[in-house]
């Protein structure tokens, strides 16, 4: 099985954060706390796929289900640090802002950037998981039996 | 024979024109936009991306649009699209024990742990037209409620636990794919669960249906069936790591069907598999029915000859792209080779001397 969150780096939990934020979202926040830095492109923005795994009967031998769409990226910052990013559909505007935090989190601004761009984006995506989990949970069957008296 | 091939570039241009109006239709009536047909046409988007076989709400939007509606020429254009994307690599296999469930029901257990969620379901509505839909500016409100957050677990998790139905062990066995290599007889149960996910629905229902009224019939119960998002894992080559690089709908049947069992082991459940993109529980179920069907052999039932049995059968007419390109392409011109066929039969009829039978009965 998989592993489970916890046992992730700190980079593949902010870089799964960024992945998963909804579009624009990255993009906005970022350019609220700060002027973007200079960098240069390592790989320039790419669409592509990659083909999503099942595994029979939940837990078997894996299957191909079928392709996603997939943004990549890799840049560098002036002052060298290295940012990469994979997004899913073809968004190359947030894999390119994503690639530009994962580089600031490596550097100085770490701190401000984890404030500013990835609490909120994890604060935003419970509260979406929370509200589909509450409609959900409201749509649970509350069996109860019938008292049927013997006498 | 002299066969005109060159006149037809003026009509084409037309007709492509006429399409494009067409689809558009009226423009006093507001055009559709890409959001509208993604968010409020969603089980036709989900249809699109199962059976294109690339998870894009987007584009298999737009596919719907251009297509006016007609799914399979959608499929057909998702499926072009995909061919000229490079591939990154493949995810790690979904974890669907992990999913955040909208639905999650068994036909097997009524008390389970985790409990029955109905979810947005079409069951238990009346099926009676809703005129209120053809009125505007209805925003209904879901009614929500406290959720734990604990694993929904397995329905067959708990039956394995007390020995009652066949195992699926975790293996990690790289699958066959069938959009690199051609499909080829026997295929292994990893190419078979690939071939019926991207199958067309109404042919997956048909044959599902037909093993239900006896054809290869192997009494299926309806273990679990489960809607939700599940996390996406990738591994990322340049990294050395794996990241969470999105969440998709998917929907996922297990079946408890009839048992097997023999004098060294003890008679056990056995197990059919759906696992399809998006919200399509018909088409996993179906799935599941098929692909249960499909396993006679390595479970040593009898081939009764059924068509829901015959891997041949059911993998080489299941996918429409292949059968809607094989099919429509009679409507193109056949002129050259009709003309021969019409040679033949005026050479044959004049053999049997069909000339002189015509002139007789004049």
């Amino acid at each position: 099985m998989k592993d489970t969150f916890d046992e992730k780096s700190d980079r593949q939990r902010w870089m799964s954060t960024l992945a998963r934020a909804a579009e624009g979202r990255v993009s906005a926040l970022l350019d609220a706390a700060m002027p973007r830095p200079g960098f240069t492109w390592l790989r320039a923005p790419e669409i592509g796929s990659t083909m999503v795994r099942g595994r029979a009967g939940g837990t078997g031998a894996p299957f191909n289900l079928g392709e996603m769409t997939v943004t990549r990226c890799a840049l560098t910052l002036e002052n060298g640090a290295v940012g990469h990013a994979y997004v899913q559909g073809r968004r190359k505007a947030d894999a390119t802002a994503a690639a530009l935090v994962d580089a600031l989190m490596q550097g100085p601004e770490a701190a401000q950037i984890r404030a500013a761009v990835l609490d909120p984006l994890i604060a935003e995506h419970a509260a979406k998981t929370k509200t589909r989990a509450a409609k959900a949970a409201a749509t649970k069957v509350e069996f109860f039996t019938m008292a049927r008296g013997e006498d | 024979m002299y066969v005109a091939v060159k006149g037809g570039e003026r009509a084409i241009e037309s007709a492509h024109t006429w399409l494009a109006e067409e689809r558009r239709g009226p423009t006093e009536i507001a055009e559709l936009s890409i959001p509208q047909i993604r968010e409020q046409l969603k089980l036709a988007v989900d249809r699109v991306m199962a059976e294109g076989s690339l998870y894009d709400p987007d584009l298999a939007a737009l596919a719907i649009k251009q297509s006016r509606g007609d799914l399979i020429e959608a499929i057909f254009l998702i499926r072009a699209y995909r061919t000229t994307l490079p591939r990154f690599g493949h995810s790690e296999p979904v974890d669907t024990g992990a999913m955040a469930c909208d639905r999650r029901i068994s036909a097997t257990f009524k008390d389970l742990p985790g409990g029955q969620i109905l979810g947005p379901t079409f069951d238990y509505t009346h099926r009676l037209l809703d005129f209120k839909l053809a009125a505007e500016g209805e925003t209904p409100e879901a009614a929500t409620q406290e959720a734990d957050e604990a694993r929904v677990p397995h329905v067959t998790g708990f039956l394995n636990r007390e020995g009652l139905i066949e195992e699926a062990p975790q293996d990690d066995t790289p699958p066959p794919d069938l959009t690199r290599e051609p499909l080829e007889m026997p295929a292994s149960r990893a190419l078979r669960l690939q071939a019926l996910t991207r199958a067309d629905e109404g042919f997956t229902l048909g044959l599902a249906y037909s093993t239900q009224r006896g054809y290869g019939r192997n009494h299926a119960f309806v273990g679990e069936l489960r809607i939700g998002s599940v996390p996406l894992d990738m591994d990322i080559p340049e990294l050395g790591f794996s990241i969470e690089i999105g969440e998709i709908t998917l929907t996922e049947c297990e079946t408890v069907n009839q048992f097997t069992g023999s004098k060294t082991q003890p008679p056990q459940f056995t197990r059919g598999y759906g696992l399809v993109f998006g919200q399509s529980e018909r088409k996993a179920i179906s799935m599941a029915l098929v692909e249960r069907a499909l396993r006679w052999e390595e479970l040593g039932e009898d081939f009764e000859g059924a068509p829901a049995q015959d891997a041949e059968f059911v993998l080489y007419h299941a996918d429409n792209i292949q059968a809607t390109g094989f099919l429509e392409h009679i409507k193109l011109p056949h002129y050259v080779d009709f003309q021969s066929e019409l040679e033949l039969v005026r050479k044959l009829r004049r053999e049997a001397g069909a000339d002189q039978v015509q002139e007789a009965a004049e």
